[in-house]
Protein backbone atom coordinates (compact mmCIF):
# COMPACT_ATOMS: atom_id res chain seq x y z
CA UNK A 1 0.00 0.00 0.00
CA UNK A 2 1.02 3.59 -0.51
CA UNK A 3 2.34 5.63 2.37
CA UNK A 4 0.70 8.61 0.69
CA UNK A 5 -2.79 9.87 1.54
CA UNK A 6 -5.70 8.35 -0.42
CA UNK A 7 -6.96 10.38 -3.36
CA UNK A 8 -10.15 12.26 -2.47
CA UNK A 9 -10.18 15.09 -5.01
CA UNK A 10 -9.62 15.36 -8.73
CA UNK A 11 -8.85 18.47 -10.79
CA UNK A 12 -11.44 18.58 -13.57
CA UNK A 13 -10.95 21.90 -15.30
CA UNK A 14 -13.34 22.96 -18.04
CA UNK A 15 -11.34 24.75 -20.68
CA UNK A 16 -12.67 26.29 -23.85
CA UNK A 17 -10.43 28.06 -26.38
CA UNK A 18 -12.11 30.01 -29.09
CA UNK A 19 -11.54 32.83 -31.55
CA UNK A 20 -13.93 35.72 -31.22
CA UNK A 21 -14.61 37.76 -34.37
CA UNK A 22 -15.92 41.21 -33.57
CA UNK A 23 -17.62 41.82 -36.92
CA UNK A 24 -17.91 45.09 -38.82
CA UNK A 25 -19.89 47.17 -36.31
CA UNK A 26 -18.01 46.20 -33.17
CA UNK A 27 -14.69 46.51 -35.00
CA UNK A 28 -15.52 50.18 -35.65
CA UNK A 29 -16.11 50.68 -31.93
CA UNK A 30 -12.89 48.85 -31.08
CA UNK A 31 -10.97 50.93 -33.60
CA UNK A 32 -12.29 54.08 -31.91
CA UNK A 33 -11.14 52.82 -28.52
CA UNK A 34 -7.73 52.17 -30.03
CA UNK A 35 -7.61 55.87 -30.93
CA UNK A 36 -8.89 56.98 -27.53
CA UNK A 37 -12.39 57.86 -28.77
CA UNK A 38 -15.92 56.65 -28.10
CA UNK A 39 -17.78 55.78 -31.26
CA UNK A 40 -21.54 55.77 -31.57
CA UNK A 41 -23.66 54.53 -34.45
CA UNK A 42 -26.83 56.36 -35.44
CA UNK A 43 -30.03 54.76 -36.66
CA UNK A 44 -31.17 56.39 -39.92
CA UNK A 45 -34.85 56.00 -38.91
CA UNK A 46 -35.18 56.86 -35.22
CA UNK A 47 -31.93 58.85 -35.08
CA UNK A 48 -30.89 57.18 -31.82
CA UNK A 49 -27.15 56.87 -31.25
CA UNK A 50 -25.99 53.53 -29.89
CA UNK A 51 -22.74 53.06 -28.03
CA UNK A 52 -21.03 49.66 -28.44
CA UNK A 53 -23.52 49.06 -31.26
CA UNK A 54 -23.86 45.63 -32.82
CA UNK A 55 -24.58 47.32 -36.14
CA UNK A 56 -28.35 47.52 -36.24
CA UNK A 57 -31.13 49.35 -34.48
CA UNK A 58 -33.07 46.94 -32.22
CA UNK A 59 -36.24 49.02 -32.68
CA UNK A 60 -36.18 49.53 -36.45
CA UNK A 61 -34.08 46.56 -37.57
CA UNK A 62 -32.02 48.67 -39.97
CA UNK A 63 -28.23 49.04 -40.15
CA UNK A 64 -26.74 51.83 -38.03
CA UNK A 65 -24.25 52.92 -40.66
CA UNK A 66 -23.64 56.49 -39.59
CA UNK A 67 -20.61 56.86 -37.34
CA UNK A 68 -20.80 59.50 -34.61
CA UNK A 69 -17.83 60.45 -32.50
CA UNK A 70 -18.94 60.89 -28.90
CA UNK A 71 -17.36 63.06 -26.20
CA UNK A 72 -15.51 61.90 -23.12
CA UNK A 73 -18.23 63.07 -20.76
CA UNK A 74 -21.46 61.51 -19.62
CA UNK A 75 -23.98 60.99 -16.84
CA UNK A 76 -24.33 58.18 -14.31
CA UNK A 77 -27.84 56.84 -14.79
CA UNK A 78 -27.62 54.14 -12.15
CA UNK A 79 -24.88 52.41 -10.16
CA UNK A 80 -23.88 49.65 -7.78
CA UNK A 81 -21.23 49.75 -5.04
CA UNK A 82 -19.43 46.41 -4.99
CA UNK A 83 -18.52 45.38 -1.43
CA UNK A 84 -18.34 41.61 -1.89
CA UNK A 85 -15.04 39.94 -2.75
CA UNK A 86 -15.12 37.18 -5.36
CA UNK A 87 -12.63 34.91 -7.10
CA UNK A 88 -10.80 36.62 -9.93
CA UNK A 89 -11.55 40.12 -8.65
CA UNK A 90 -9.04 42.58 -10.07
CA UNK A 91 -10.19 45.81 -8.41
CA UNK A 92 -9.90 46.61 -4.72
CA UNK A 93 -13.30 46.71 -2.97
CA UNK A 94 -15.35 48.75 -2.40
CA UNK A 95 -15.70 50.13 -5.90
CA UNK A 96 -18.44 51.64 -8.02
CA UNK A 97 -19.88 50.09 -11.16
CA UNK A 98 -22.15 52.50 -13.00
CA UNK A 99 -24.24 52.75 -16.13
CA UNK A 100 -22.88 55.73 -18.04
CA UNK A 101 -24.80 57.61 -20.69
CA UNK A 102 -22.31 59.53 -22.84
CA UNK A 103 -23.45 62.98 -23.94
CA UNK A 104 -25.17 62.60 -27.31
CA UNK A 105 -25.77 58.86 -26.88
CA UNK A 106 -29.09 57.08 -26.42
CA UNK A 107 -27.72 53.93 -24.82
CA UNK A 108 -25.68 53.60 -21.63
CA UNK A 109 -22.94 51.09 -20.90
CA UNK A 110 -21.24 49.86 -17.77
CA UNK A 111 -18.12 51.58 -16.47
CA UNK A 112 -15.96 51.73 -13.38
CA UNK A 113 -15.99 54.93 -11.31
CA UNK A 114 -12.85 55.90 -9.37
CA UNK A 115 -11.28 58.93 -7.68
CA UNK A 116 -14.21 59.50 -5.31
CA UNK A 117 -15.59 58.11 -2.04
CA UNK A 118 -17.96 55.27 -2.87
CA UNK A 119 -20.70 56.62 -0.61
CA UNK A 120 -20.92 59.86 -2.59
CA UNK A 121 -21.89 58.35 -5.94
CA UNK A 122 -25.36 59.31 -7.13
CA UNK A 123 -27.68 59.14 -10.09
CA UNK A 124 -27.20 62.09 -12.41
CA UNK A 125 -23.54 62.55 -11.43
CA UNK A 126 -21.45 63.96 -14.27
CA UNK A 127 -18.33 61.99 -15.16
CA UNK A 128 -15.48 61.91 -17.66
CA UNK A 129 -13.43 59.02 -19.01
CA UNK A 130 -9.82 58.56 -17.99
CA UNK A 131 -7.91 56.76 -20.73
CA UNK A 132 -4.74 54.72 -20.46
CA UNK A 133 -1.48 56.28 -21.70
CA UNK A 134 -1.47 56.80 -25.51
CA UNK A 135 1.08 54.03 -26.07
CA UNK A 136 -1.15 51.61 -24.12
CA UNK A 137 -4.32 52.22 -26.15
CA UNK A 138 -5.69 49.12 -27.82
CA UNK A 139 -8.87 47.82 -29.47
CA UNK A 140 -10.43 46.98 -26.10
CA UNK A 141 -12.61 48.56 -23.39
CA UNK A 142 -9.49 48.26 -21.21
CA UNK A 143 -8.32 51.41 -23.03
CA UNK A 144 -10.71 53.25 -20.69
CA UNK A 145 -9.13 53.06 -17.24
CA UNK A 146 -12.23 54.34 -15.48
CA UNK A 147 -14.57 57.32 -15.19
CA UNK A 148 -14.30 60.05 -12.55
CA UNK A 149 -16.45 63.00 -11.49
CA UNK A 150 -15.80 65.95 -13.78
CA UNK A 151 -17.02 68.60 -11.36
CA UNK A 152 -20.10 69.69 -13.32
CA UNK A 153 -23.44 70.06 -11.48
CA UNK A 154 -25.56 66.91 -11.51
CA UNK A 155 -27.70 66.33 -14.58
CA UNK A 156 -31.42 66.96 -14.31
CA UNK A 157 -33.37 63.69 -13.85
CA UNK A 158 -35.48 64.56 -16.90
CA UNK A 159 -32.37 64.29 -19.11
CA UNK A 160 -31.71 60.63 -18.33
CA UNK A 161 -34.98 59.18 -17.01
CA UNK A 162 -35.60 57.45 -20.35
CA UNK A 163 -32.39 55.48 -19.96
CA UNK A 164 -32.93 53.69 -16.65
CA UNK B 1 -10.33 57.56 -38.92
CA UNK B 2 -10.01 54.86 -41.53
CA UNK B 3 -13.04 54.42 -43.74
CA UNK B 4 -12.83 50.67 -43.67
CA UNK B 5 -12.10 49.62 -40.12
CA UNK B 6 -10.33 46.30 -40.06
CA UNK B 7 -12.26 43.39 -38.58
CA UNK B 8 -10.85 42.44 -35.21
CA UNK B 9 -10.52 38.92 -33.92
CA UNK B 10 -9.15 37.80 -30.57
CA UNK B 11 -8.34 34.53 -28.87
CA UNK B 12 -10.58 33.93 -25.88
CA UNK B 13 -10.17 31.34 -23.18
CA UNK B 14 -13.02 30.35 -20.90
CA UNK B 15 -11.90 28.22 -17.98
CA UNK B 16 -13.42 26.89 -14.79
CA UNK B 17 -10.76 25.35 -12.55
CA UNK B 18 -13.08 22.78 -10.96
CA UNK B 19 -11.84 20.47 -8.24
CA UNK B 20 -14.32 17.68 -7.60
CA UNK B 21 -14.52 15.27 -4.72
CA UNK B 22 -14.44 11.73 -6.02
CA UNK B 23 -16.09 9.70 -3.26
CA UNK B 24 -14.90 6.43 -1.69
CA UNK B 25 -15.00 4.10 -4.71
CA UNK B 26 -13.63 6.30 -7.49
CA UNK B 27 -11.22 7.65 -4.85
CA UNK B 28 -9.91 4.13 -4.22
CA UNK B 29 -9.62 3.56 -7.99
CA UNK B 30 -7.64 6.79 -8.49
CA UNK B 31 -5.46 6.00 -5.45
CA UNK B 32 -4.76 2.63 -7.11
CA UNK B 33 -3.79 4.30 -10.40
CA UNK B 34 -1.48 6.66 -8.53
CA UNK B 35 0.10 3.60 -6.92
CA UNK B 36 0.45 1.87 -10.30
CA UNK B 37 -2.40 -0.63 -10.20
CA UNK B 38 -5.90 -1.05 -11.52
CA UNK B 39 -8.77 -1.69 -9.12
CA UNK B 40 -12.37 -2.71 -9.71
CA UNK B 41 -15.39 -3.26 -7.48
CA UNK B 42 -17.42 -6.40 -6.95
CA UNK B 43 -20.97 -6.07 -8.10
CA UNK B 44 -23.94 -8.45 -7.94
CA UNK B 45 -22.91 -12.10 -8.18
CA UNK B 46 -19.22 -11.23 -7.95
CA UNK B 47 -19.14 -9.43 -11.28
CA UNK B 48 -16.04 -7.19 -11.33
CA UNK B 49 -16.70 -3.66 -12.56
CA UNK B 50 -13.83 -1.55 -13.96
CA UNK B 51 -13.78 1.41 -13.72
CA UNK B 52 -15.52 0.86 -10.39
CA UNK B 53 -18.91 2.24 -9.45
CA UNK B 54 -20.65 2.62 -6.09
CA UNK B 55 -23.68 0.72 -7.38
CA UNK B 56 -23.91 -2.16 -9.84
CA UNK B 57 -25.15 -0.45 -13.02
CA UNK B 58 -27.33 -3.47 -13.92
CA UNK B 59 -28.96 -4.33 -10.61
CA UNK B 60 -28.59 -1.10 -8.64
CA UNK B 61 -27.19 -3.05 -5.68
CA UNK B 62 -24.37 -1.54 -3.69
CA UNK B 63 -20.97 -2.85 -4.76
CA UNK B 64 -18.71 -4.41 -2.15
CA UNK B 65 -14.95 -4.12 -1.86
CA UNK B 66 -12.12 -3.39 -4.23
CA UNK B 67 -10.26 -6.03 -6.21
CA UNK B 68 -7.10 -5.66 -8.26
CA UNK B 69 -7.34 -6.58 -11.97
CA UNK B 70 -4.98 -6.73 -14.96
CA UNK B 71 -2.54 -5.30 -15.62
CA UNK B 72 -3.03 -6.89 -19.04
CA UNK B 73 -6.33 -6.97 -20.80
CA UNK B 74 -8.17 -7.57 -24.07
CA UNK B 75 -9.41 -4.99 -26.55
CA UNK B 76 -13.16 -5.46 -26.95
CA UNK B 77 -13.70 -2.70 -29.50
CA UNK B 78 -11.81 0.27 -30.89
CA UNK B 79 -11.72 3.18 -33.29
CA UNK B 80 -8.76 4.73 -35.10
CA UNK B 81 -8.04 8.47 -34.80
CA UNK B 82 -6.11 9.35 -37.95
CA UNK B 83 -5.87 13.08 -37.32
CA UNK B 84 -5.59 13.84 -33.58
CA UNK B 85 -6.96 17.15 -32.35
CA UNK B 86 -4.89 19.45 -30.08
CA UNK B 87 -6.55 18.19 -26.91
CA UNK B 88 -6.25 14.50 -27.73
CA UNK B 89 -3.98 12.54 -25.40
CA UNK B 90 -1.38 11.69 -28.04
CA UNK B 91 -0.03 13.98 -30.76
CA UNK B 92 0.28 11.12 -33.27
CA UNK B 93 -2.52 8.94 -34.70
CA UNK B 94 -3.83 6.46 -32.11
CA UNK B 95 -6.78 4.23 -31.27
CA UNK B 96 -9.50 4.74 -28.68
CA UNK B 97 -9.98 1.30 -27.19
CA UNK B 98 -12.29 -0.41 -24.76
CA UNK B 99 -10.12 -2.73 -22.69
CA UNK B 100 -11.44 -5.57 -20.52
CA UNK B 101 -8.76 -6.10 -17.91
CA UNK B 102 -7.97 -9.69 -16.95
CA UNK B 103 -10.28 -10.46 -14.01
CA UNK B 104 -12.80 -7.77 -15.00
CA UNK B 105 -16.27 -8.19 -16.52
CA UNK B 106 -16.65 -4.68 -17.95
CA UNK B 107 -14.52 -2.57 -20.26
CA UNK B 108 -12.50 0.55 -19.70
CA UNK B 109 -12.00 3.36 -22.24
CA UNK B 110 -8.45 4.39 -22.91
CA UNK B 111 -5.83 5.10 -25.57
CA UNK B 112 -3.78 2.56 -27.53
CA UNK B 113 -0.51 3.49 -29.16
CA UNK B 114 -0.06 1.53 -32.37
CA UNK B 115 1.73 1.91 -35.69
CA UNK B 116 -1.55 2.06 -37.60
CA UNK B 117 -5.10 0.70 -37.73
CA UNK B 118 -3.82 -2.57 -39.25
CA UNK B 119 -1.99 -3.17 -35.96
CA UNK B 120 -5.21 -2.97 -33.93
CA UNK B 121 -7.87 -5.67 -33.60
CA UNK B 122 -10.66 -6.62 -31.27
CA UNK B 123 -9.35 -9.47 -29.15
CA UNK B 124 -5.76 -8.21 -29.13
CA UNK B 125 -3.88 -8.34 -25.86
CA UNK B 126 -2.72 -5.04 -24.38
CA UNK B 127 -1.04 -3.69 -21.28
CA UNK B 128 -1.03 -0.23 -19.69
CA UNK B 129 2.02 2.03 -19.74
CA UNK B 130 1.92 3.87 -16.44
CA UNK B 131 3.58 7.23 -16.03
CA UNK B 132 6.48 7.33 -13.61
CA UNK B 133 5.63 7.27 -9.92
CA UNK B 134 6.58 10.93 -9.54
CA UNK B 135 4.24 11.93 -12.40
CA UNK B 136 1.21 10.04 -11.13
CA UNK B 137 -1.39 12.14 -9.31
CA UNK B 138 -4.51 9.96 -9.02
CA UNK B 139 -6.05 10.50 -12.43
CA UNK B 140 -7.04 8.30 -15.36
CA UNK B 141 -4.12 9.86 -17.25
CA UNK B 142 -1.74 8.16 -14.75
CA UNK B 143 -1.95 5.49 -17.44
CA UNK B 144 -0.27 7.28 -20.32
CA UNK B 145 -1.64 4.83 -22.90
CA UNK B 146 -1.85 1.12 -23.70
CA UNK B 147 0.47 -0.88 -25.94
CA UNK B 148 0.24 -4.35 -27.44
CA UNK B 149 1.17 -6.85 -24.71
CA UNK B 150 4.52 -8.50 -25.29
CA UNK B 151 5.34 -6.29 -28.25
CA UNK B 152 6.95 -2.95 -28.81
CA UNK B 153 4.45 -0.18 -29.70
ZN1 LIG C 1 -33.87 53.07 -34.96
Amino acid sequence: MSEREPVTMMAAPIHLDYVFTAGVAQSKNLHGLEEGKFIGQRCPKCKKVYTLSRGSCPTDGVPTDEIVELPNTGTVTTYCVVNVPFAGQSIEIPYICAQILLDGANLSFMGLIQEMPTDEVRMGMRVEAVWVEPDELGPTMASVKYFRPNGEPDADYETYKEYL
Amino acid sequence: MADQAEIYTADHVLEYPYLRSVGPVVGAFLTGLRDGKVLGTKGTGGRVIVPPTEYDPETGEETAGMVEVGPEGTVTTWTWVARPRPKHPLPEPFAWVLVRFDGADTSFLHVLKASGPEAVASGMRVRPEFRTEGERVGHVKDISHFVAAGGAP
